[in-house]
């Protein structure tokens, strides 16, 4: 029986939820995009079967991690997660110090009206351009989500349900909010939640790094705290010192 | 087939984005695994030292990107 500990499970599920927010908010505009042209049979297909496959990668996968050894698990899992963390905690610093564009969900939401009109369409039975383009959209920002949750809830050792629970609560925000405003979620401060699940991420990572590797944190499971607050102060700094060196360049 | 590709060039980019910090980060955590025990330090210090690492290697890429 898997032992939850809920020293973890709270910031787990909070790094599940935002993460996952961030990944079905851009899968919600290419979904809205194929729904709006080409019909909402097809789109909703497409999200609904990606769905199905990434709900069964988790399935298996998660089970199975907890089965390895968990100090094997907590490098392996964890230097991914280090990885992907910092990635997207320095795409977040060069974004919010202006080096690198912002994500334009309604952008990308008119690029995708104008090519999905451009095709044929169809008329009978299923279109297979907006069951094709609504199952690889979710199908790729949502393995992102499935990694993030079968990395967490693995290393973590019995954490994959809080992670599960926020990516779920994270599903339902977006679904209500598509249904509500049937139009890209522009408004959401981006790069804002990015940056914080980078933050979470990396600490998360670099902990169970160290974990695996048999170091000690000082205060064990505290440090966590102390990790995010370093990556955070770490990152506030960068973004300052990056415009100041893009401004120096330009 | 051109979905699969996709999927995995998506499953390769979650963790590589620019392959000089990827290394970086890698590099570290195997010189923290097979170097920082061999130098006979105790307590917590490995894992400050390794944390700090890891800050630097964030700060270092991002402000290189930011100078191109």
């Amino acid at each position: 029986m898997l032992t939850i500990d809920w020293g973890h499970a709270g910031p787990t599920m909070l790094a599940g939820f935002l993460a996952s927010l961030v990944e079905f908010i851009e899968a919600l505009t290419v979904v809205l995009a194929v729904g709006a042209t080409r019909g909402w049979k097809g789109a909703l297909g497409g999200a609904g079967l990606a769905m199905l496959v990434l709900i069964a990668i988790v399935l298996i996968l998660g089970p199975t991690l907890v089965r390895i050894p968990l100090d094997l698990v907590q490098l392996g899992v964890g230097t991914l997660l280090l990885l992907f963390g910092l990635r997207w905690l320095r795409k977040a610093i060069l974004r919010a110090a202006g080096i690198i564009a912002l994500h334009d969900e309604e952008k990308l939401f008119a690029e995708e009206v104008a090519t999905l009109s451009s095709l044929a369409r169809v008329t009978q039975g299923w279109d297979r351009v907006a069951v094709a383009t609504s199952f690889k959209i979710t199908m790729v920002e949502g393995i992102e989500v499935v990694f993030i949750i079968v990395a967490m809830g693995a290393a973590g050792g019995g954490l994959l349900i809080p992670a599960s629970v926020g990516a779920i609560a994270a599903l339902l925000v977006v679904i209500a909010l598509g249904l509500a405003l049937h139009k890209p979620v522009s408004t959401i401060p981006e790069n804002t939640l990015k940056f914080t699940v980078g933050v979470l991420l990396s600490a998360f990572g670099t902990f169970w790094i160290g974990e695996g590797l048999g170091l000690a944190w000082p205060g064990e499971d505290w440090s966590l705290l102390i990790l995010g607050a370093g990556y955070l102060a770490a990152s506030i700094l960068s973004v300052s010192l990056c415009r100041t060196k893009a401004e120096a360049a330009s | 087939m051109n979905g699969l590709k996709t999927i995995l060039s998506e499953l390769f980019g979650l963790f590589v984005d620019d392959a000089g910090f990827a290394l970086a980060i890698l590099a570290w955590v195997a010189v923290t695994a097979l170097a920082v025990p061999r130098l006979g330090l105790h307590g917590s210090l490995p894992a400050l030292i390794f944390f700090v690492g890891l800050l630097a290697i964030l700060m270092e890429s991002a402000l290189r990107r930011a100078k191109k």
